[in-house]
Parts: C-alpha cells; structure tokens; sequence
C-alpha cells in the first residue's frame, strides 16, 4: 500500500503526456467542463448563511456583490455597482448600479433588491453568521436587536442608485460589499422557496445551478447573461460530492477528475511532492491565516512583556514547519505575507534560546517556571504543541500540554483566567476578507478581549485601538496604500508587547489537471478556494 | 400471532423512546456548543444568543426534548441546523442507497459465508477447512477501511474492473458491497459450519445415506435446509452490524447513503440529523430482529410464537 503511488503515477503521467498533445482548439479559452470533488455535502448556497470554505467560493460563482475583486489578487473592483462615490467624512456610500444585471430567473437587477439582500442578512430571522459584517451600516443595531425592521442607513435613491449611510467611518465596507453575506438576491425567490432557498439558489452570478442531487452531485451551468464581458471561462462545473480525499486523489491521477477539492490528503503530501510529474500540477500560494501561540497577558508570569519575549525566541519555527511537512512558512508578526500591510523588512524575535534564557533571569525566573499549553486535539496540533513544549523546556519552562476538544481550547480562551499559553492551529486565524483590520478587532483588539470573545491573550492597549480607529476612518480607497502601511506598523508595534508569539503561515497547495489553465495566480485566489471559478479554463475544448 | 406481533411493537416503540432519550441527553451533555458551529466564528455574541433562542437551545433539557418528542410523534424530525433543509428529505435523499447496499452486503455475506461454511463443514478437519476458517477469522478481524481501500485498489484502480468509488449502476455496487458484506461472511461461515456439522451426525442423515441417496442430494435437500435455520435468524440481528460498517464504507466508496450523514453531522455537532439517523438506525435494528422473529416460524414448524 505504501507504493500506490508510485506505481499508478507511471499510468496517469501517461495520460497527462496524452492529454498535452491535443491541440488547444479554444484560443480565448471559453468553453469546456471540469469535474471537482469534495468529501461534505454542500450545506447551503444560500449567500446570507453559508459560511465554509467549500460553499464560500461556490456562492461566489452563482452571485455577485456591489463590490467584487480582480481575479487572482485581493484588489477591490467594481461589481455590480458600476462605480460608487464617498462622502467626504467617509460615512456615506453611492453605489451606480449597472445597467442590463439579470437574476438567473430573467428579472432585471435594481437597488431595491441590493436593500432587500442586505437587510435579509442583518435580520435576526434569517440566522446569518455573517450579519456582524454589515455592523457599520446605520439602523444596525436597531434592526439585529429587533426594534425595526428595516436599515435606516439603506436608503432607494432610484432604480439604479443606493445610498448606504454608516455610523461611523468605515474603511473596509467596500471589502464587506464584497463578502458574500451582502450579495444580492431576488425578493421573489426568497420568498417562494423560504428556508429551501439555500437548495434554490437564483443569483446575478456566471454560473446558474441546473441540478443538485443531495449527497451526490451538483452542476452548474454558464449564465449566458452574465453581465462581465468574458466571464465566466468554463459552460459547466460538476462537482461530485461524498469522495474521501484519498480516493480523490487516486482518481485524479486515474484522469476522471480536474480537482481534488479537499486538497492533497496530508497522508499523501510527501509522496505528491516527490512525484515529479504531480509536482508540476500542485500551485503553492500564500493563505491569509497564520498560527500562534497566545500568552494570557492577565496571568502571570505572562504579565511580563519579558517573559512574552522570551517565549518569542525560544520557538524554532523552521523545526515547526519541518514537522507539518514544509505545508508552511515561519511567521514573525501577526499578520500573513499575502495580506495588505505585512512589513516585509520587519526582522521579529530571531530564535535565540541563550538571549531567552537570560531575558526570563531577568525577569526574575533564572530557573524558569511551569504553565499549561492548551491545543487542539486533532493531529497535527499535538504534535505542534510537543515541539513548542520541547522548545519552552530548553529555556526552562515547564509547559504542560492540555489537548482537548477544539470547543473546549476556545471556550477556555475566551474565559479571563484559563489557558495561560494556546497554539492557535485548527481554530484561528485566518482572514475573513484580505484586509488587515481583520486581524485586529476580534484577535488583538479590546473588542475581542471579552468573555467568550477571540482576543486569546486578552492584550487590550487603548493607544492601538485608537490607531486602529483611525486607520479603518481613511475611507479614501486613493489612500489604500498608506493605510495598509499605518496597519502595518499597528502590528509590528504590537509585537513589542508580544502578545503572541507568531509562529508559521499555512501556504495552500491546489492541485489541479493539466487540461485547467488560466493563470497560476486564480489556483491561489485569496479570496476563493480551491480556486476562482469564474476565470478558470479548459484548453481541450472542442 | 396477532397479541405477539402486538406485545413486540409495543417494545420497539418502548425501545425507540429509550435510544431517543440516551441520544439526545449525550448530545446535549456534549461540551461544544452547535450554536457556535452555526453561528461561525465572526459571530458577535448577540448573533449567538439570537439565534440560541431562535432554536430553542435556551431551554432546559426536559423542555428541549418534550419538544423534540412532540415534533416526533407528528412525523417532524426537525430541520438541520446547517444544511437547513428538513432532516427527513435529507434522510429520505439518502435511504434508498444505504438500502441498496445492505441488500447487496447480505448477498454477499450469505454467498461467501454460506458456501465458506459448507465446504469447512464437509471437509472437516482437512487443511481446507482450516484454511477457511483462518480465513474467516481474518475477514472478521479485518478493519473495514482498511478492507475498502485495499480492494478499491486492486480492483478499480489497478485492474480497472470497477468505477474507482460512485453510485449509480451495478458495477458500482460490487465493491462496497462485497467490503460491507466479507465482515458477515466470516461470522456466517463459522456458523454454517458448526450448524452443519450438527446435522450431519444427525440420524436421519445417516437413514437418508443408507437408502442410497447421493452424497450431493443429501447435502443439498435434507441437511441444508435444517443447518440455515439458526442462520437465517441472523440476518436481522446483522442489520445491526451494517449500520455501523455503512459509515465506514459509504465513505471510503463515495457511496451517497446515510452513514455519510450521519458521520458529516456528528464532525458539526448537527443535532437533529444526529438524532434522525440514529433513529432511523434503531428502527431498522428492530424491525430486522422482529423479522427475524416472524419468519422463523415459516421456515421451522416447530417454532411458535406466542
């Protein structure tokens, strides 16, 4: 069993040498179909609800937001508005709707559907985990508290114009408008299929859903209206549901199949790596999420920004990230490489065990001191958490590791005076949208450092909440770069208080047919997984 | 009869009420919280706590499963919490392929086990027999994931005689089939044996030879028919079994059944699928042991049930 691999890869490399020399007939790349697999059912493709990675991206291709992205990159275009104008104080948003939008069902797209969509979200009704997105939209509270029923900040001006106000200063709405929780949906549709609308999807979007047979399969089919102009790529997706991810793979390398949604089996990712002929099928790319180890900077001997230090430089991130199989990169600031405003030339606490020990002398511990490392129990985290062990025992900390339940870690976390140190893998943190204050608010912010909150080191410094305030208040999208740079410095300034020791960030690895093209950079989509639906391409068309 | 058939139901129903409590106490005494899982984790505390309410996951135990109950006696099984559709569609979608592939495990099992049985029992003592129970007591120890993926490897993928995992046509069927069913195999094979070997030394075996009959119509017409009584009855309690090895197997297979649901809603903390399938599971446990019970009479005169 163990050569499975590399037995059966001699045939599909056969296959794939086959496959190659067949002409691209397509030059424009338009056309084609492509097989994808995942293990889960799809839950719902309901915008306003579903909210997992598999689904996320899938909603992506049957609907459309006001604001969208380039394909490949996290930089905000227009979408369905086609242009949009902000107020001065940056508190009141435009948005030009674009002309000749048609949900799959023929009926033209207007601004009452864009106020109907985002006020289905915020009502409490529908249950969206994403609601706390729209937050800064005025008559918010109002409405997700119950006492109205629709957003006072969202108002008709005509047919294609909306006018959304907020309550304060918001640099990241355009992002939010982006998010799939504000995509728009018909009233009609909603309402005739009420809480089987996540199985009845009728968007804007490039692909239309033409059949879905539970726990089996699902197909999407071209919009021939799509309102982008060479969007999308492909006239049929058929994803095939309830496939292990190692029987994906072996039906990958047997030709039946383009990708392997859940991904290369960890199992198996030494093998695929060593395989020459797979190898050049996987895309690496970045991900907007990094894995830390927090210090509960309410107990000690963690109340101690030296300890907190200390602990920065005893961790050995490379050995880390040799244990995951190199699925990683070291991290030395909290926010991840892919994402706005992650300072390159920042250097961090370099591993250095000696300067660790002698800073802990200094703070009063030569002989170190025992605390407990909470983790999640599913592999690989434990076997994280024992090389952090490792590392923490060679300075003299004594870290007792706690594996428990990942509902557990978190609950534990969010209680003040629980889990002195937690590694975050399997639970947080990775970015909901590509924008640096979603690194900050929920996980390093005051916000977050509340019961039952996600700011696992419960670090609250008012003077960064205020840079912070007034980072997300340079709403001019002119400004995008310098305000991702003032986010920049918000976090590695943080990082002299330590509150985390930033360890590695994941990288993805999409593998995909040697018949899909279309550009590297759409496998590695930050805001789409497995890869961007609409822009990929086949190059066997017929 | 009839006041039999009526003392059981009475039991199953009494047993269900029984698995449905146990269930659903676990699950409410398990530590994650399925509001949590719903509400995603950029959740503010007032999305939780609205939609907790909404669900009625606010509520004491008693109060919570009343209301399960009283769904439950109306035909409701509830709507999933994440896939948000109603739990009976969704097991309804699923049934008929989990059905479909105990129906071709029990073929299997019977085929393989019964034959396996035979042979042992006719040549006992010879190294066939032991090398058919060896066998059996590997196909009995082997883990089924395990058992799966090996035969989806060499016989879908290596010699290509199977679709590599899928539903849909006859083919598909053979492997998850033949996964699910070599467990029973085993039991049935050591079974058939020893129930054989019974009735072989039995004297009407022996008057049946002594009139000249041949070897093989003895085996077949006089012996057979008395040695698979005890097992038929197994394959009731075998329903059992299979609800444990479809999870398993419908995984390994991409088999659309409801052991894939069921293994998908426990991962999620999905209550009301949780409580479903298990009920349904127990439903089929039953009725399969009832059947057992009912058809044992037809087949054996001797046996009454009262």
């Amino acid at each position: 069993m163990m050569h499975w691999l590399k037995t059966t890869t001699a045939a599909a490399a056969l296959g794939i040498a086959l496959a190659a020399a067949a002409p691209a007939l397509a030059a424009d790349g338009q056309g084609g179909s492509i097989t994808v697999t995942y293990k889960d059912d799809v839950s719902t493709l309901d915008p306003a609800i579903g909210y997992d990675w598999q689904n996320f991206s899938m909603i992506k291709a049957l609907f459309d937001g006001l604001m969208d992205y380039e394909p490949g990159t996290a930089k905000l275009r227009p979408g369905l508005a086609e242009s949009y104008d902000i107020s001065e104080d940056g508190t009141v948003f435009t948005f030009h709707l674009r002309d000749g939008v048609k949900f799959h069902n023929g009926r033209a797209m207007t601004a009452d559907d864009v106020k109907y969509s985002l006020e289905r979200t915020v009502n409490p009704k529908t249950q969206s985990p994403g609601a706390g997105f729209l937050g800064s939209i005025k008559g918010y509270d109002e409405m997700s508290g119950g006492t109205a029923d629709s957003l006072s900040g969202v108002k008709v001006v005509d047919p294609k114009t909306v006018e959304i106000t907020l309550s304060r200063p918001d640099a990241t709405f355009l992002s939010v408008m982006a998010l799939n929780f504000s995509f728009v949906v018909p009233k009609e549709e909603v309402e005739k299929w009420g809480a089987d609308f996540g199985h009845h999807p009728v968007g804007t979007g490039a692909f239309k859903l033409t059949d879905w047979t539970i726990g089996q399969h699902l197909t999407f089919d071209r919009n021939p209206d799509y309102y982008r102009e060479g969007a999308p790529k492909l006239d049929e997706i058929n994803f095939e549901i309830g496939q292990e991810p190692i029987v994906s793979l072996l039906r990958f390398q047997n030709g039946e199949i383009d990708v392997p949604g859940d991904g290369i089996p960890p199992a198996k990712f030494v093998e695929v790596m060593n395989n020459p002929d797979l190898k050049k099928l996987v895309i690496e790319g970045g991900q907007l999420h990094t894995g830390y180890v927090t210090m509960n900077v309410k107990m000690a001997p963690f109340d101690d920004v030296r300890v907190r230090q200390a602990v920065n430089m005893a961790i050995n991130k490379a050995r880390i990230v040799q244990i995951i199989n190199n699925r990683a990169v070291p991290a030395n600031q909290p926010l991840p490489p892919a994402m706005p405003g992650y300072d390159k030339s920042y250097e961090g606490y370099a591993y250095d065990p000696e300067k660790a020990k002698a800073l802990l002398a200094e703070a009063g511990h030569p002989d170190g001191f025992e605390t407990e490392l909470f983790v999640a129990n599913v592999d690989p985290q434990p076997r994280i958490a024992q090389a952090i062990q490792q590392d923490l025992a060679a300075i003299g900390i004594k870290a007792s590791i706690q594996s428990l339940a990942q509902a557990n870690v978190i609950a534990a976390g969010g209680a003040e005076d629980q889990a002195p140190m937690i590694w975050s893998g399997g639970m947080a943190w990775i970015a909901d949208f590509p924008d640096p204050s979603n690194f900050y608010g929920p996980i390093l912010g005051c916000a977050g450092a509340v019961p039952g909150g996600w700011n696992w080191s419960w670090y609250c410094n008012a003077d960064m909440d205020k840079r912070a305030a007034a980072a997300d208040a340079m709403v001019d999208p002119a400004k995008a770069d310098e305000r991702a740079k003032v986010w920049g410095g918000i976090f590695t300034d943080i990082m002299k208080d330590a509150p985390w020791a930033p360890v590695f960030n994941e990288q993805r690895f999409t593998l995909h047919s040697a018949r899909m093209g279309g550009g590297d950079a759409l496998y590695v989509d930050p805001v789409a997984t497995p890869m961007n639906y609409r822009y990929v391409t086949v190059d066997d068309v017929q | 009869m009839l006041g039999y058939l009526a003392r059981r139901l009475v039991q199953a129903v009494l047993i269900l009420l029984g698995v449905s409590v146990v269930t659903f106490a676990l699950l409410y005494l398990l530590p994650a919280d399925p509001v949590r899982q719903i509400a995603g984790r950029s959740a503010t505390a007032q999305t939780v706590e609205n939609i907790r309410r909404q669900l009625g996951l606010d509520q004491p135990f008693l109060v919570q499963y009343g209301r399960y109950l009283l769904g439950l006696v109306q035909g409701d099984l509830g709507r999933s919490y994440l896939q948000r559709s109603e739990v009976s569609d969704l097991i309804a979608a699923r049934l008929p392929a989990s059905l479909l592939l105990m129906a071709g495990a029990i073929v299997c099992e019977l085929a393989i086990g019964l034959t396996m049985g035979l042979v042992a029992a006719v040549k006992r003592g010879s190294a066939t027999d032991q090398t058919l129970m060896v066998g059996s007591f590997v196909t009995v120890s082997a883990p089924q994931f395990v058992v799966g993926l090996l035969l989806l490897y060499v016989f879908a993928v290596r010699l290509g005689w199977f679709p590599i995992g899928g539903y849909g046509t006859f083919r598909h069927l053979v492997l998850p089939s033949l996964t699910l069913g070599i467990l029973g195999a085993g039991w049935y094979s050591r079974m058939m044996r020893s129930s054989m070997i019974d009735v072989l030394r039995q004297d009407y075996i022996r008057t049946a030879r002594a009139k000249g009959l041949p070897r093989l119509t003895v085996l077949l017409r006089h012996a057979l028919p008395n040695a698979l009584l005890p097992v038929i009855a197994m394959i009731g309690i075998d329903i059992g079994l299979f609800m444990s090895g479809i999870v398993v197997v419908e995984s390994v297979y991409g088999w659309p059944g409801i052991g894939q649901l069921a293994w998908q809603a426990i991962q999620r903390i999905d209550i009301p699928i949780i409580m479903g399938v298990t009920l349904v599971s127990a439903c089929a446990i039953v009725l399969g042991n009832l059947l057992a019970d009912i058809v044992s009479p037809f087949i054996d005169p001797r046996i009454r049930l009262r």
